[in-house]
């Protein structure tokens, strides 16, 4: 029987080539257009997440600063400073607090091969890599508790500097330079990344050092800044606020006192950016939706006027003994092959636009990303709407009388 | 499958019907097509139905044939109560225990000769092998034996009324239905389908044919007559003339 069927069904497709081309177009182009659309929508998504998590993965960066209102009477304008020491005293009161660490930044020369370079230098412990997203290449490292410990004299490139310094080629890595007269040895060298944003230089000119290290070759007492990351990015405000009323405790100033303490919430901008995405995402919905349905119009009125056209054809079988059954299967058989070919040539032809994606456009919108569950489903809703739209059709044609039916 | 109708020889008249009525709603006015038709026929008869247009010949074999069901009345085809059946288990019936010929033909334009002999037997789940000797043997007996790969619309109307007459008897049905079979054809075709039906009623089939042509009618075995719906003749052929 199912042989029979396909034999069948090849027959009817070879003799009615117009339509079944028309209906294969209708669902080829639904699924290219809606693939491509969310292909799209995806690569976009990832590319803004990235280049936003290029800053570090939901942290917060503060600033001790002026004060600017009078506590305790003491006056405003008083410079706070804060001290390894104070972050260690205040942490384990903090809920929710997940990683931090201190930041001292110095403008600093490195000497190379007899050259010199100026460089923006950071003191910070390992677990700022974890938080700014500083990932070493293959053969390198971050720095680690050990580096901390021993106050190594080492040092974590950005990757566009050490190309600068070391050239294209070569690998800096157990490379040793004199920094600030004190010789230096090269531990790792930073992945390259998407970054929209920064608070100094982009990572890619910078380098870091343990801040130990830091510390006991400048004699610096007090951070620059510090970062840190709440446990989950709908902690951040709770855990700022700890961190402040604990901090403004211990070093006398108001915990109102903005400028005395100031801190950049990243995890803000990323909640921007989920309302923005889901935004995104529903235009997605809606656009890819109306293709559907204009493609799923299309599909269908061409499926209509097949069994108009051969309702005279299903009258003949039903008065040589088809049963209703038989009839109506041959249209399913032949909706569910034609759907199915039309899907895989679309998405044959998602994947081949997206195949020849120019490289130059991916740091802008992102690479496009088909999604095979979404051509699925596409093809899916398309070869529904065609096989409802020539399934009851055909069944009031088998449901006539054949000696009417014959003569429709 | 309760409802399959059993293949099992039948003593009795091949077709009995009794008090057939068959009304037309086209809904403002009914037209009553047939005012209570009682017929019997045996097997092995040849039975030409004569009569002018809109006498209700065409609904009768219509009904005959199962392609349209009765307003009323009785109707049983080798004993089986036909009349009240299933949508199945008619297009089974159809299948079985008739063989159609109709005057356009009702080929399937698209496919060939050989499929559109074959049709029947895939309906009726016949298997592969036998299928294809089935048709084989019936194309050549029509004399299509080299046109089995033809499309109908390589083949002249006398061919294609041929191919139908095959397709007619590809399940070996207890009775043959052709309605104006030789009124698409000119004169010669059409005295060649006549002597395959005569040939075929010789081999012991029994037919049902609606003819205007008299000739043919008189070398029927029986003719009956049709008027405004009702049977006003129905005597053995030799006596027509």
């Amino acid at each position: 029987m199912i042989r029979d069927a396909l034999k069948q069904l090849h027959r009817d497709l070879k003799s009615q080539k117009l339509r079944t081309f028309l209906t294969v177009f209708g669902i080829v182009w639904g699924t290219v257009a809606v693939t491509l659309l969310l292909a799209f929508g995806a690569g976009l998504k990832k590319q803004l997440i990235k280049q936003t998590a290029g800053l570090g993965d939901r942290i917060c960066i503060s600033w001790p600063g002026l004060t600017s209102i009078p506590y305790q009477g003491l006056g405003k304008g008083r410079r706070i400073r804060i001290t390894d020491e104070d972050l260690e005293a205040v942490r384990p009161r903090i809920d929710g607090l997940k990683r931090m660490s201190s930041e001292y930044s110095d403008g600093w020369k490195l000497v190379y091969n007899l050259k010199t370079y100026p460089i923006d230098v950071s003191g910070v412990s390992p677990e700022f890599g974890e938080m700014r997203n500083l990932i070493p290449q293959p053969g390198g490292r971050f720095l680690n508790p050990l580096d901390m410990r021993d106050q190594r004299r080492v040092v974590f490139l950005g990757n566009k500097f050490a190309e600068d310094v070391f050239g294209k080629g070569t690998d800096p890595v157990g490379k040793v330079v004199l920094m600030n007269g004190s010789p230096f040895t090269v531990i790792g060298v930073l992945v390259p990344k998407e970054q929209d944003s920064s608070y100094n230089s982009r990572d890619s000119d910078l380098s870091w050092i343990p801040g130990t290290t830091f510390r006991s070759l400048t004699g610096r007492k007090y951070l620059s800044n510090f970062v840190f990351q709440p446990a989950t990015a709908l902690q951040s405000k709770q855990v700022t606020q700890s961190l402040r009323e604990a901090l403004s405790r211990r070093l006398k100033f108001d915990p109102e006192d903005k400028e005395a303490f100031s801190v950049w919430d990243t995890t803000e901008q990323f909640q921007f950016f989920e309302v923005f995405m889901l935004a995104f995402s529903a235009f997605l919905g809606i656009v890819g939706s109306l293709t559907l349905v204009v493609g799923g119009i299309g599909v269908s009125n061409i499926m209509n006027v097949v069994v108009e056209e051969r309702t005279r054809e299903i009258g003949i079988k039903m008065a040589l003994g088809a049963k209703q059954g038989a009839v109506l299967k041959q249209f399913l058989v032949e909706t569910l092959l034609v759907t199915g070919i039309g899907g895989a040539i679309g998405f044959a032809i998602s994947l081949g636009i997206c195949g020849v994606f120019p490289e130059s456009l991916v740091e802008y919108v992102g690479r496009p990303e088909l999604s095979p569950t979404v051509a699925l489903i596409t093809t899916g809703i398309l070869g529904v709407i065609g096989v409802l739209a020539g399934y009851f059709p055909a069944r009031e044609a088998s449901r006539l009388d054949p000696v009417v039916a014959m003569k429709l | 499958m309760s409802s399959r109708p059993e293949m099992t020889p039948h003593d009795g008249p091949i077709i009995r019907m009794s008090g057939i009525r068959k009304v037309y709603d086209t809904g403002k006015v009914q037209v009553e097509a047939l005012k209570g038709i009682d017929l019997s026929i045996e097997r092995g008869e040849f039975v030409a139905i004569v009569g002018p247009s809109g006498s209700g010949k065409s609904t009768l074999m219509n009904l005959l044939g199962c392609l349209d069901t009765p307003t009323s009345g009785d109707f049983f085809i080798a004993g089986e109560k036909v009349a009240g059946l299933g949508r199945d288990a008619l297009a089974e019936v159809r299948n079985r225990r008739v063989g159609f010929v109709f005057q356009a033909f009702n080929l399937l334009p698209q496919i060939s000769a050989y499929e559109n002999v074959e049709m029947p037997l895939v309906f009726g789940g016949v298997a592969p092998k036998k299928r294809k000797e089935k048709v084989t043997d019936l194309l050549a007996k029509v004399g299509l034996g080299d046109r089995m790969d033809h499309k109908p619309t390589e083949l002249s109307g006398g061919q294609m009324q041929r191919v139908a007459i095959a397709r007619a008897l590809a399940m070996d049905p207890d009775i043959v239905l052709a309605d104006e079979p030789t009124g698409n054809l000119d004169t010669t075709s059409g005295t060649d389908i006549m002597g395959l039906f005569l040939e075929l009623w010789r081999q012991g089939r029994t037919l049902v044919v609606i003819t205007h042509d008299l000739a043919l009618a008189r070398r029927a075995g029986r003719i009956v007559e049709i008027r405004d719906g009702k049977i006003v003749g129905d005597r053995p052929a030799a006596e027509a003339a």
